[in-house]
């Protein structure tokens, strides 16, 4: 395989006295989907946030496209094409879709001195990056807090991939959803597959591991548990390595 | 829809309408409001409301509160609250009278509360953030006493009078029509009107239409959308404290050219009068919601309030009880509108 797109190594992260992460380590290659997982508390999305730039790693290295790379602030990682839609989504109800999907980033035009948000090809770009994902909305002008729990995590999403990601992480995107809009999000995560981006995903649905990960890793207790490709391993062993009970045939770890 | 439910007594009308009526009451309510308290307080004073000399008095005397009022929106807009504003509106008018008298030339007088003022709301957006206050409600509150005692301390506690025509110039300065209205015309347009008009259009470009505005919104919204999405809310935050500091210390220039001078009780519970016009105007106290030309029309509507019961000779008294009276039916006819426009 070729450079990973991103190299985690040795990743702690401390709260005090307790600790978060130890030592953990994750590859993923443009292109593929890797899903994280683990019991609650294992560390996943504390790990995510050190990737993510909002919660940075108290120790290890991050590498990006084989540079070492520091993520201080979402800002940071964000610039490097690392987006993240977290678990709570993270939107402000009181904003527009469009401008949700664009907060932080608006495109704006020179008037006078200063520079003005461009609010009309907010709404256009938002519109057409929507229609790109087929997701569907009666307009981008429509406010978050009066969306579906569906709608608002296909607006998280959209604003995770209206810059070009190279990576998205999905902190447990159908966790919230009904059936039917499951198979939306998975189709979603294909697409970005197939648009060479890479995905990382948290999930606690071994059918959705099953349907979109190219390859899986556990975390038990903040440490790297097991990982192996999607093929080569079972729902039953999945459940075991979640559990901290089925060691991983090739022994990642100590 | 059908159910019994009794909750509101608005459960009868058909959704379009509920929706239609919301957004009418959405963005005209307190216009309307506004409206029909001008056309009774006309019908009570015939003579004397509807004069041009009464209603720029009105404005002459709500300019100052309209300045500090549009500070602390931008506040409240990131669920915050600066309790602080009277006490720096105070510390920057002593700040100018002293300079006043000690011989400064006018324009580093008129200089003088906007700095203080810059200062100490850049004081307060570094307490909250920095030093981790749990509540904007903590750190304001202390520095509501602080910046009070500094302008007594300063000032020895005692008024200071006259300053040059320029500095007063804001707060007292007028506008002649005699080019419209013909050669020797009383009528006139207050320089703080024009002067507070052009303070809120600034202020609502910035929200609505750059970056930050936005952000200050998408903060109160939800302040960890913004972190997430790489806004460094602490900083945001500072810079809005600043603002609202810096608003007060504009309102006291305003204030010491409509009273030619400095004294003590300068904005003694003014901050109350404040975030009583911005819930007024229709902002939400929880952040992220409100317009400009609400907290405008909030102030607005104090005036008149004010104004009118002084017409009619109504006590002190009843008015503290009827401003208390119409900010809490205010929020009740907003709870209304929200049951209204929402379907359930």
């Amino acid at each position: 395989m070729t450079t990973p797109i991103l190299q985690v190594k040795g990743i702690c992260k401390y709260f005090g006295a307790i600790t978060a992460l130890e030592n953990v380590d994750l590859q993923v290659s443009a292109g593929e989907v890797l899903g994280v997982i683990g019991d609650n508390g294992a560390g996943k999305s504390t790990l995510m946030k050190t990737i993510s730039g909002l919660n940075p790693a108290s120790k290890g290295e991050i590498m990006f496209q084989g540079k070492p790379v520091k993520f201080n602030t979402p800002r940071d990682a964000r610039d490097l094409g690392i987006e993240m839609v977290y678990q709570d989504l993270a939107l402000a109800g009181n904003l527009p879709i469009a401008q949700n999907i664009y907060l932080g980033r608006e495109p704006t035009k020179r008037f006078g001195l200063i520079n003005r948000i461009d609010h009309k090809r907010c709404l256009e770009m938002s519109q057409e990056h929507l229609d790109n994902l087929k997701i569907h909305v009666k307009s981008a002008k429509q406010k978050v807090e009066e969306l579906s729990g569906g709608q608002r995590q296909a607006v998280a999403i959209a604003r995770a991939t209206a810059f070009d990601a190279n990576l998205v992480i999905m902190d447990e995107p159908t966790a919230a959803l009904a059936v039917k809009e499951v198979s939306k999000v998975l189709d979603l995560i294909k697409r970005l597959k197939s648009l060479n981006v890479a995905v990382i995903i948290i999930s606690h649905r071994m059918d959705d591991i099953f349907a979109v990960c190219d390859r899986v890793m556990a975390l038990f207790h903040g440490r790297n548990f097991a990982e192996d490709s999607i093929k080569e391993t079972s729902h039953d062993e999945l459940i075991g390595w979640i559990m901290g009970t089925t060691q991983n045939k090739n022994g990642i770890s100590q | 829809m059908n159910d019994t439910s009794t909750k509101s007594p608005m459960v009868n009308i058909s959704v379009e309408m509920r929706a239609k009526i919301g957004s009418v009451l959405d963005h005209y309510g307190i216009l309307i409001l506004i409206a029909i308290m001008m056309l009774a307080l006309h019908i009570l004073q015939p003579d004397v409301f509807f004069t041009w000399r009464n209603l720029t008095n009105v404005f002459k005397q709500t300019a100052w509160q309209a300045t500090l009022a549009l500070g602390m929106f931008i506040v409240i807009v990131t669920a915050g609250i600066d309790l602080s504003v009277g006490s720096i509106l105070m510390l920057s008018l002593m700040a100018l009278a002293i300079t006043s008298k000690a011989g400064f030339p006018w324009i580093v007088v008129m200089v003088v509360p906007i700095i203080v003022g810059v200062i100490c709301g850049y004081l307060n957006g570094v307490g909250i953030t920095k030093l981790r206050m749990p509540h904007p409600f903590i750190m304001t509150l202390g520095t509501l006493y602080l910046f009070r005692g500094v302008g007594n301390l300063v000032s020895g506690g005692v008024p200071i009078s006259g300053f040059a025509e320029e500095v007063n110039f804001l707060g007292t300065g007028r506008i002649k029509l005699d080019w419209l209205l013909g050669e020797g015309a009383r009528e006139y347009i207050p320089v703080s009107l024009i002067f507070v008009i052009f303070l809120y259009l600034v202020v609502w470009f910035y929200l609505e239409h750059t970056q930050h505005g936005r952000w200050i919104f998408g903060i109160g919204g939800n302040p960890n959308a913004a972190r997430a999405v790489g806004i460094n809310v602490d900083n945001m935050l500072i810079l809005v404290y600043t603002i609202c500091g810096g608003l007060a210390g504009v309102a006291a220039l305003i204030l010491a050219g409509r009273t030619n001078s400095g004294y003590p009780n300068a904005g003694l519970q003014s901050e109350l009068d404040a975030i009583a016009a911005v819930i007024i105007g229709g902002a939400s106290f929880f952040g992220g919601r409100g317009t400009v030309i609400g907290v405008f029309s909030g102030v607005f509507l104090m005036g008149l309030l004010r104004n009118g019961l002084n017409l009619m000779d109504v006590s002190v008294f009843w008015q503290q009880i009827m401003i208390g009276a119409i900010i809490i039916i205010a929020v009740y006819v907003d709870v209304l509108r929200r049951e209204i426009s929402t379907r359930r």
